[in-house]
């Protein structure tokens, strides 16, 4: 993991750097909105990456119900911690471009609302995971990421029905994109995918070490008191 | 203006944040394992 | 007796006879709601105007509380017979257990509201300005979805460390767009605004996805007791 770690990093970091500079000085500045816009170039890909990890787990899910392979369900922990924090910078970025821009924190917006939700169904999943004795968590977990994903659709079409009863302001502007800016967007969107891809990577190895020595350890605990057990009777004989 | 700032550092914040953790857990997983190793040899 | 509707069935009556002779659990949740109400109307105290369009919001809270409570017990008596570990090894479809025991939520917390809510007519002076005749349907709908996951998530909840919050924490999120579909459909209906026909097909099609899902999943929860 020491070796591999470096080489996958840096040329991650460089991307980032490099989209970043995108994003703050070669991009177009937006007509309407200024340079606040650039938020954007954060704020998108960040959920349409938590939306493709949440993806995934749901997938790993379902393999896990279906064939119950340990790596499936690490994988589905790994994607559901990692889309949280993807979600949780969806969440604090959403805000902090909006008060500038229509004066107000918060609006129902169908992005925003949609994650705030993605977010809060992934959270109890963790908390789930956290609180449940360790032999059925991964069984749990799973049949909770199939409810959650048979909720989404659903509360796509409730946030976006409410929203044609309620008018509210759209962050992130509808209509079409300037190409330039598309460009921006999509070199941010491969690299905070670089990112996340690392990220999981990572994430994933602790998982697999953390198992391994839990094992080890049960192993040895169940091993030890027939060592002793020789041990005496060795010294009685 | 600042806003876009403190957009930007807040990504940051939360992703080093997370890497943060994970390294932390990483850095008590080893220094278990080598207690472990420890107890092991002391057995023999 | 082993075909899925007739196990359902002396389950349910089962249940419902217990609860009948013994009335501890619905005689606390029906004092808790009647607390709930007294409070919400304390809290929230606007004209009759404008309690028309914030009932809908505040009565499905209350309704959401009171479930909760009836909610938590669903499992409890089983628990502690360890009937579930005998249902694991019978060759009884799990479902039958399942459905037996939403069927009874729902009746429970069915009752609650028909207790509730002539209290909150009468403290908030409401009366429906839309047609009035889709409320029950509402209503019926809305707690189905609320005690078809939280009898199943009730079950999960049943080995982790904090049973009780575990199932509104797991419930809530989920929930969430019957909510804003039965608090959306209600203030349509008393206020006249709107047409509550969209938020009622959605909650019809919530109750299908999570009823299937539900009745497909639950036989795993079991194995993973």
């Amino acid at each position: 993991m020491k070796r591999v770690f470096p080489i996958l990093a840096v040329p991650t970091a460089a991307l980032l750097g490099y989209a970043l500079y995108e994003a703050l000085v070669a991009a177009p500045t937006e007509q309407t909105m200024g340079n606040v816009q650039r938020i954007f170039y954060y704020h998108v890909p960040s959920a349409w990456t938590a939306f493709i990890l949440f993806f995934v787990n749901f997938f790993a899910s379902i393999a896990y119900l279906i064939w119950r392979n340990t790596k499936a369900d690490i994988v589905a922990l790994v994607t559901a911690e990692v889309g949280v924090v993807f979600c949780s910078v969806v969440l604090v970025t959403g805000p902090i471009w909006a008060r500038p821009v229509w004066g107000i924190w918060w609006t129902w917006d169908l992005r925003l609302t949609l994650t705030l939700v993605l977010w809060l169904i992934y959270v109890s999943y963790l908390v789930l995971r956290k609180f449940s004795s360790s032999g059925q968590t991964p069984l749990l977990a799973a049949v909770l990421a199939v409810f959650g994903a048979l909720d989404v659709p659903l509360v796509y079409f409730s946030i976006w029905f409410f929203r044609t009863q309620h008018p509210q302001p759209v962050i992130g502007g509808g209509g079409s994109i300037d190409p330039r800016m598309l460009h921006v967007l999509l070199i941010n969107w491969l690299a905070f995918s670089c990112f996340a891809a690392l990220v999981c990577w990572s994430r994933y190895r602790l998982e697999i070490l953390r198992r391994e020595f839990d094992e080890t350890m049960a192993l040895e605990a169940l091993l030890e008191p027939r060592t002793s057990h020789t041990n005496s009777s060795r010294s009685a004989g | 203006m600042s806003y876009l700032y403190a957009a930007y550092i807040a990504t940051w914040v939360i992703h080093f944040g997370y890497l943060g953790s994970l390294l932390r857990r990483y850095r008590r997983l080893k220094n278990e394992i080598e207690d472990f190793k420890v107890r092991i040899e002391e057995k023999r | 007796m082993s075909t899925v509707a007739g196990l359902t069935r002396a389950t349910l009556s089962k249940d419902l006879r217990l609860e009948w002779r013994s009335k501890d659990a619905i005689n606390s949740m029906l004092f808790f709601s009647l607390l709930v109400v007294v409070i919400f109307s304390f809290s929230f105290d606007p004209t009759a105007e404008e309690s028309r369009h914030i009932a809908g919001g505040l009565v499905w809270v209350a309704f959401l509380f009171a479930a909760v409570v009836a909610l938590n017990q669903t499992w409890a008596r089983e628990l502690r017979n360890q009937v579930l570990d005998a249902y694991r090894v019978s060759p009884a479809p799990p479902n039958a257990l399942f459905l037996a025991k939403v069927i009874g939520n729902f009746i429970f917390v069915t009752v609650l509201q028909a207790l509730m809510t002539p209290l909150f007519i009468m403290f908030y002076n409401l009366r429906a300005l839309g047609p009035a005749y889709q409320l029950p349907i509402v209503a019926a709908l809305g707690t189905w979805a609320l005690v078809v996951n939280g009898t199943f998530f009730a079950a999960m909840s049943i080995r982790t460390r904090s049973r009780e919050i575990m199932l509104p924490l797991l419930l809530f999120p989920i929930s969430i767009p019957a909510l804003l579909a039965m608090v959306e459909a209600t203030s349509s209906i008393l206020t006249g605004d709107f047409s509550a026909k969209f938020w009622i097909v959605l909650l019809a099609a919530y109750d299908v996805v999570f009823t299937i899902a539900s009745l497909f999943l639950f036989g795993f929860v079991l194995q993973a007791e």
